[in-house]
């Protein structure tokens, strides 16, 4: 088996993962990164809109600082997130888009004088500064106090990670594409690398490091309407789950975008309602304004995704062969507007849909979008359970999000969790030597090519893995989706167990040499379905509604009881459910639980004084 | 019932000695809104596991699924099979290479392509994480996104008949492209000459035919043609240069 020794191996090439692997590599460690395809081809590539960093610099943005922005990001996460982590996070978001400038990223600049912009489809005027004009410019988004969200046109994601990838470039990073890390290597106590596959040759191969970091980016794909790329299907939290000791942070938090197109679930910009665009029912009438009338289209995303498919179940929906959709319109932004700050989204309707946005309506329903959950972190990105193990981005539970992640923080946390997480793993590798256990290796790469071998002779049966894939995306989609009720999350749980019984039966319909992707996805199978049992029973325990989490039969946010972050443990290869544990949120309690100020606001008061006493004053 | 779309795709595993390049027939029925992410997908969940063929973001924007359709380089994930004749055919991208089936290597080509034309900021300064961003206009913000909007999907390189005669040594409009964007960009302190001495040669742009495949098929509708001629006049003129200094040295 071919072997690869490296200081610092990260799985994942996307922005996070290419942010650690710059800051380690730049610091003299040996960095290698692996990835299922090309680094620029990563779903960070896909964020339209922008990346959040307080610098205040456009008129709508003035008096803007860290501590806001720390604010809106703890009421978005509706009081799950780690206050510290988001502190830090606030106050490092403006160093790295500068530093991402200086790296050679074209932000949108302050434009002196007199323009218009509109809100809830009305017409305003704003006067830029002089002394502000060359500066780096914000949009508006949803959730926040201040126009926040820096960007390039609408292709953000994609410049940030070119030119992400410029600087792994310059620095000689090596990397790996088309490989898959499918197995973690550990004693039990320390990560040393992975057993990895080669997606051109199908052999197998070890990645021997002193420090592993997963930044695979989110779980979409185990829903059936996702807006995610089809590479995130949660890869890297199936292999951390699978030792048995690293936990899943906060499996249940799933967050849903407002605006996927029908029926296709590609994203259209939240920079569509930021500038302007409004949501139209089957009458093409507003609604938003009824529901939340300060906020409008622009409160955060699991409160517009709630009213958006309240709205529909109350007959208010557009039928169409897809099911019921709603309509964004951007129209009044008009042909030049549209065609330079949401080109983007004129190509997306074109191509896809055969639809002129500058004329016509967008047929859009909320689609399963992010992942607040992922592989539970310490504030220095390290594992819980396996040293030598790192998460960043949304792969990880770092955890700044908490139950509902704010428009523009998922690609400023890639790149802060970036600098940050690499950091600590440099100070973590500072004289930090590591043994590799031959036999550990050779025990982790056998039982490997024991799971290939047996899959490939259909041993065990003749299930077919992409059926039970389906079948998984219908029962999280249908019962653990946006509103969610006890019911329907013991039905899903049951009907999860039922595919992982199945699952055991699968037989690949080819023993193609090579590649074979029917194989690549069954090897995954049983890890995607037991991701999908933390979900839908993190959901199930969990009787209250927390941001994202929505439950009909629970709708108070229930801080008494349930101010704790959901860890799920696969503890042993034979079970059929994970092993729920929980611990409190956060340490510090800069801002103690409030309303939030949109949404529903039927709460439970917590009645821990270290939650609810005096907030803790900064110098 | 929709129409019965006929697929030719080519077939080819190189890592089965068995396997010899040969065009497989499936047979699908069009449904509303199919484009070739879903017909490909059907394909290889109903009909044949084995085939092989990259899509990422099925959205446009990563550029993994450029293939030849009907003869004719494009991202197969925003074709839609309504604007297709009932028979298709779909073969691998040609200058990369061949993973397999419809798979081919555009990574190696493309990180190839990063050192060699040394696609970052070209800088003497030092990031101060305490200072102010450098101030730049808008509109040079703007232009210099629009050359940054390329995807690296490989369609202009498919497509440029320099690339297909001399597949490993011809540089091609992406780079061409690349090499304008820091160019035009004021925080790379790189000089024409510098950039000559990547640019400025029969690899280089003075390789090119200008016969403009590559403006007539890129996906993201990059003004490439107007990279091609600004690079021409400008390596042009600095050829004329380098040969006066020779002229003048050898004095």
């Amino acid at each position: 088996m071919e072997t690869f020794y490296t200081d610092v191996l990260c799985i994942g090439a996307g922005l996070a993962g290419e942010r650690v692997a710059i800051e380690t590599a730049a610091r003299g460690y040996e960095t290698l990164l692996l990835s299922l395809v090309p680094p620029r081809r990563s779903h960070s590539s896909a964020a339209q809109g922008g990346m959040q960093a307080s610098l205040g610099n456009c008129c709508k943005g003035e008096g803007d600082c860290p501590d806001i922005h720390f604010a809106d990001t703890v009421r978005g996460s509706d009081w799950g997130c780690d206050q510290e982590v988001a502190r830090l996070f606030a106050e490092t978001a403006p160093i790295a888009v500068r530093q991402m400038a200086f790296w050679g990223i074209p932000w949108n600049r302050v434009v002196a004088g007199t323009s218009t912009y509109y809100k809830g489809g009305k017409q305003y005027e704003k006067v830029e500064k002089k002394e502000k004009e060359h500066l780096i410019t914000a949009r508006d988004f949803g959730g926040t106090a201040k126009w926040r969200t820096c960007y390039t046109s609408d292709g953000t994601g994609h410049t940030l990670l070119f030119t992400m990838d410029n600087e792994v470039a310059r620095l000689g990073v090596k990397v790996h594409d088309r490989v898959e890390a499918i197995a973690l290597i550990h004693d039990g106590e320390t990560c040393t690398g992975v057993i990895a596959r080669c997606l051109r040759t199908g052999k197998l191969r070890a990645y021997l490091a002193k420090a592993t970091l997963i930044a695979t980016g989110g779980y979409g794909r185990t829903y059936r309407e996702t807006t995610n790329a089809v590479i995130c299907d949660g890869a890297g939290m199936i292999i951390a789950l699978d030792t048995g000791l690293v936990p899943f942070g906060n499996p249940e938090a799933v967050q849903f975008h407002p605006t996927g197109i029908v029926p296709t679930n590609i994203l259209v910009t939240e920079g569509c309602r930021g500038d302007g665009g409004t949501l139209l029912d089957v009458n093409e009438e507003r609604f938003m304004h009824i529901y939340e009338p300060e906020k409008q289209e622009l409160a955060s995303r699991d409160v517009v995704s709630r009213w958006m498919t309240h709205h529909i179940r109350i007959g208010k929906g557009v039928p169409s062969p897809y099911g019921h959709h709603l309509w964004l319109d951007i129209r009044h932004l008009g042909a030049k507007h549209i065609k330079t700050k949401l080109r983007d989204v004129e190509e997306i309707c074109n191509e896809f849909l055969d639809r002129d946005p500058i004329t016509q309506l967008i047929p859009v329903r909320p689609a399963q979008h992010y992942s607040m959950g992922g592989v539970r972190t310490n504030k220095d990105g390290a594992a819980y359970g396996l040293k030598g193990l790192f998460a960043a981005g949304e792969a990880a539970c770092w955890d700044m999000h908490g139950f509902n992640r704010l428009g523009g923080n998922s690609l400023a946390e890639t790149v802060v969790a970036g600098m940050i997480v690499g950091e600590k793993i440099c100070e973590f590798l500072e004289g930090y030597e590591v043994t590799y256990k031959t036999n550990v290796i050779r025990d982790a790469a056998k039982k490997q090519e024991e799971r290939i071998a047996r899959l490939m002779r259909g041993a065990d049966g003749k299930e077919s893995v992409y059926k039970i894939k389906a079948a998984l995306g219908d029962i999280l989609m249908d019962k653990v989706g946006i509103f969610r009720n006890g019911k329907d999350l013991q039905e899903a749980v049951d009907a999860i167990q039922e595919l992982y019984v199945r699952a055991d039966k699968v037989g690949l319909r080819s023993s193609a040499v090579g590649v074979n992707p029917e194989l690549a996805v069954a090897l995954r199978l049983k890890g995607t379905l037991r991701l999908g049992l933390c979900i839908a029973y993190g959901a199930l325990m969990r009787t209250e509604s927390r941001g994202a989490h929505a439950r009909e039969d629970f709708p108070e946010r229930n801080d008494r009881d349930w101010l704790k972050r959901t860890l799920a443990y696969w503890k042993s290869e034979s079970d059929t459910l994970p092993t729920l544990e929980y611990e409190k949120p956060s340490k510090v309690w800069e801002i103690p639980p409030g309303e939030r100020g949109y949404g529903s606001c039927q709460i439970i008061c917590s009645e821990d004084p270290e939650v609810v006493g005096q907030p803790i004053q900064r110098n | 019932m929709g129409r019965q779309l006929k697929f030719n795709i080519f077939r080819f595993n190189p890592e089965d000695p068995a396997s010899v390049p040969h065009m497989d027939t499936f047979v699908l029925e069009e449904t509303d809104a199919m484009t070739l992410f879903i017909a490909l997908n059907r394909i290889r969940e109903e009909q044949d596991p084995t085939l092989q063929f990259d899509f990422v973001c099925r959205a446009g924007i990563c550029g993994s699924c450029a293939m030849l359709i009907n003869g004719r380089p494009d991202l197969a994930c925003h074709t839609k099979t309504k604007k297709l004749p009932d028979e298709i055919t779909l073969m691998p991208l040609p200058v990369f290479k061949l993973v397999g089936d419809l798979s081919v290597d555009t990574g190696t080509w493309f990180r190839g392509m990063h050192q060699n034309v040394e696609s970052w900021i070209h800088t003497n300064k030092v990031f101060d994480p305490k200072a102010p961003e450098e101030p730049m206009t808008n509109e040079m913000a703007e232009e210099i996104y629009e050359l940054e909007r390329c995807i690296e999907c490989g369609c202009c390189i498919a497509a440029c008949g320099k690339a297909n005669m001399v597949p490993d040594k011809f540089m091609g409009a992406a780079a061409f492209n690349r090499i304008a964007r820091f160019m035009m960009d004021p925080r790379d302190q790189r000089t024409t000459g510098e950039y000559f001495e990547v640019v400025g040669n029969d690899e280089g742009i003075f390789g090119c035919l200008g016969l403009l495949g590559c403006e007539d098929v890129c996906p993201k509708k990059l003004p490439l043609q107007d990279q091609l001629g600004m690079l021409r006049r400008k390596m042009g003129w600095s050829a004329v240069q380098h040969l006066f200094s020779k002229v003048f040295s050898r004095k």
